[in-house]
């Protein structure tokens, strides 16, 4: 197991944000960490590139505790992409991919810096300066650098991705996930990415982590967490969910009927959290 | 290949560039004066064929120190401001902006204001050294305390650390503000002309004195680059790409307040140099600062050494003080630069 987290608990100024989280990653698994907004998943996923201190429980990446691994080292197997990142300096596109590559040379970082910036599509941009850029191809960019830090790595490759689609338009969002699948099955990375897109992330994930107020409340394979009670539940949206021919779930919204009056808006669900994940077998 | 792909400059020609200007420059610097000299008597002077003693004074004692101690401040005071915009991300900061200039001059204040009354002892103790040693002192130490009021569990607050800054410059300015309202005319005439910089006393004392911080923050910077440069993409993306972040930030303002702090206490408060220089270079190099930071010394020194020379030609025999040369070479510069990529 490549990735293995036990009891995971996070305090973010004293409050819990994730409490006993518990799930494993194996190499060449796409997991998709979902949950409503403020449900942990940045925290989560912070705490897992080392930023936050981590208050009980354990993290473990190919066979040793994560604040025993030296920065450089994991530096080589580990590449996170943060939910935002702002560039207010001059830098181009292509030096901003070089940042993944910083200690090599350029003559030599230059092949796979071309491959990147072509897989991402940003190679028209190569010489563009990214601050002007727009926040869709800001985003290929950074997941460029993203890739090229671990792109040619020897061992277990772990990526986090926080929201790397967000601002992607849908041709690029399934570019960029079915990238991220194929770099899972072909060359065995384990992709941990967060995402909102449900049907996104039941059509390229291995598996589901459904995250409710810090906790894991199901994780399994689309079609098992993908359920109108669970949804309901969870982010408190009426849904159906169709089986494809393809073999994976569509969440299809039910039209909830006429907007609510603002007086009559009614404070968030408050389903009732199960403590222990829920692991549909 | 001049210009690369992103329509810069290359990198190795622009280097050469700028030191061909900062030799041309130095040059000028050496001969104009009160006493002229020509590029001949310097070459004579210096291969030991001419044995004209005043010019050998001239040069040895008064022009070649204050070129050194000019180029030096020039160069540190540009490489400092680049460093610390890296590190807060923002390209408008200024090494005044952590109060490492407002502590250097309120202990220099202090020193000429009190220097005959309270710290009477202190004149004393220093002798001519006391209004460096007590700017480098008031400079560094305000750097150290805005830097331990940002500090909590080994963590170093970049955003905290500006705020300390700007509350620490403000209480050093009403110090400064305070003393001023009480000094003498005689004190207010060598006080303003402490606020407005200047190289006209550098001797070799100064130069031994400030070159070691100087030649350290110098040396010491190139080795921040790498970090510096994950820093422009936000302080969690360093640790991401493998760097000791808190390392990184200490090691940044260390040299910093050392630099700016020892630049200070030899030639007063010089502005300009650390917001323009490392903003042009960035625009004609790019941002990366295995570039952005030899270039910026380069050409930091180039300019400081420049506008000292005009501020000794343009009202000779007198001089200028040359932090108002600075700002005036280097605001309309700036504005005529603005206006241009306004309109571009």
């Amino acid at each position: 197991m490549l990735l293995h987290v036990d009891g995971l608990g996070i305090h973010l100024a004293g409050k819990p944000i994730v409490r006993d989280l518990g799930f494993q990653l194996d190499a060449g698994e796409l997991l998709v960490v979902l949950g409503p907004n403020g449900a942990g998943k940045s925290t989560l996923l912070k705490g897992l590139a080392g930023e936050h201190r981590i208050a009980s429980g354990q993290i473990s990446f190919a066979g040793c505790t994560l604040q025993h691994w030296p920065k450089r080292e994991i530096a080589k197997r580990r590449a996170v992409m943060p939910q935002r990142v702002e560039v207010n300096f001059p830098l181009t596109v292509e030096e901003i991919v070089r940042l993944g590559r910083p200690a090599e040379p350029l003559s030599q970082s230059m092949p796979v810096l071309l491959e990147l910036m072509d897989l991402l599509d940003i190679a028209h941009l190569r010489y563009r300066l990214a601050p002007g850029l727009s926040g869709g191809e800001q985003q290929r960019v950074q997941l460029a650098r993203v890739l090229a830090q671990v792109w040619d790595a020897q061992g277990p490759v772990l990526l986090l991705l926080d929201e790397c689609t967000s601002a992607l338009d849908p041709a690029h969002q399934q570019q960029v996930f079915s990238l991220l699948r194929g770099l899972a099955k072909q060359r065995g990375f384990a992709v941990l990415a967060v995402a909102h897109d449900l049907n996104l992330a039941a059509r390229f994930a291995d598996r589901l982590l459904l995250l409710h107020r810090g906790q894991c409340y199901i994780s399994g394979q689309p079609f098992e967490v993908l359920s109108e009670t669970v949804l309901a539940a969870v982010y408190g949206l009426s849904a159906r969910i169709l089986k494809l021919e393809e073999g994976y779930p569509l969440v299809v919204p039910r039209d909830n009927g006429p907007v609510p009056a603002y007086s009559s808006l009614s404070p968030s669900n408050t389903a009732p959290v199960n403590p222990s994940c829920r692991q549909a077998s | 290949m001049i210009i690369d792909g992103a329509g810069r400059l290359a990198k190795g020609p622009a280097l050469l560039l700028i030191l061909g200007a900062a030799l041309v420059v130095s040059v000028v610097s050496v001969t104009n004066g009160a006493y002229p000299l020509t590029a001949a008597d310097i070459l004579g002077v210096l291969i030991g064929d001419l044995n004209d003693e005043v010019a050998r004074m001239v040069l040895f004692d008064v022009r070649l120190p204050r070129l050194i101690l000019g180029f030096l401040v020039g160069a540190v005071l540009a490489v400092c401001g680049a460093i610390l915009q890296g590190l807060f991300r923002n390209p408008l900061a200024d090494p005044g902006l952590i109060g490492v200039s407002a502590g250097a001059s309120l202990a220099a204040i202090a020193v000429i204001v009190l220097g005959g009354t309270w710290l009477g002892g202190w004149l004393d103790l220093a002798g001519a050294w006391a209004l460096p040693i007590a700017a480098f002192v008031g400079g560094s130490g305000t750097v150290f305390l805005a830097w331990r009021i940002a500090s909590r569990a080994g963590h170093t607050s970049v955003a905290t650390l500006l705020l300390a800054g700007i509350a620490i410059n403000a209480i050093a300015g009403a110090g400064t503000g305070l003393l001023t309202f009480y000094s003498s005319d005689e004190e207010l005439r060598s006080l303003t002309f402490w606020t407005m910089g200047s190289l006209g006393h550098a001797a070799w004392d100064d130069v031994a004195m400030a070159a070691p911080w100087l030649l350290l923050s110098l040396c010491a910077a190139p080795f921040l680059a790498r970090p510096l440069d994950a820093f422009l993409l936000g302080e969690q993306v360093v640790g991401h790409l493998g760097y000791n972040t808190d390392w990184t930030k200490r090691a940044a303002i260390l040299i910093a307040g050392l630099g700016v702090g020892a630049a200070v206490a030899v030639s007063g408060l010089i502005g300009f140099v650390g917001l323009v220089v490392p903003h042009l270079v960035r625009h004609t190099l790019g941002a990366g600062h295995r570039v952005v930071i030899p270039a910026s010394a380069l050409a930091g020194g180039t300019l400081l050494v420049g506008a000292d020379c005009l501020a000794r030609i343009v009202v000779a025999p007198a001089e200028l003080p040359i932090g108002l040369m600075m700002a005036l070479i280097g605001g309309p510069f700036f504005l005529l630069l603005l206006l241009r990529t306004r309109i571009a």
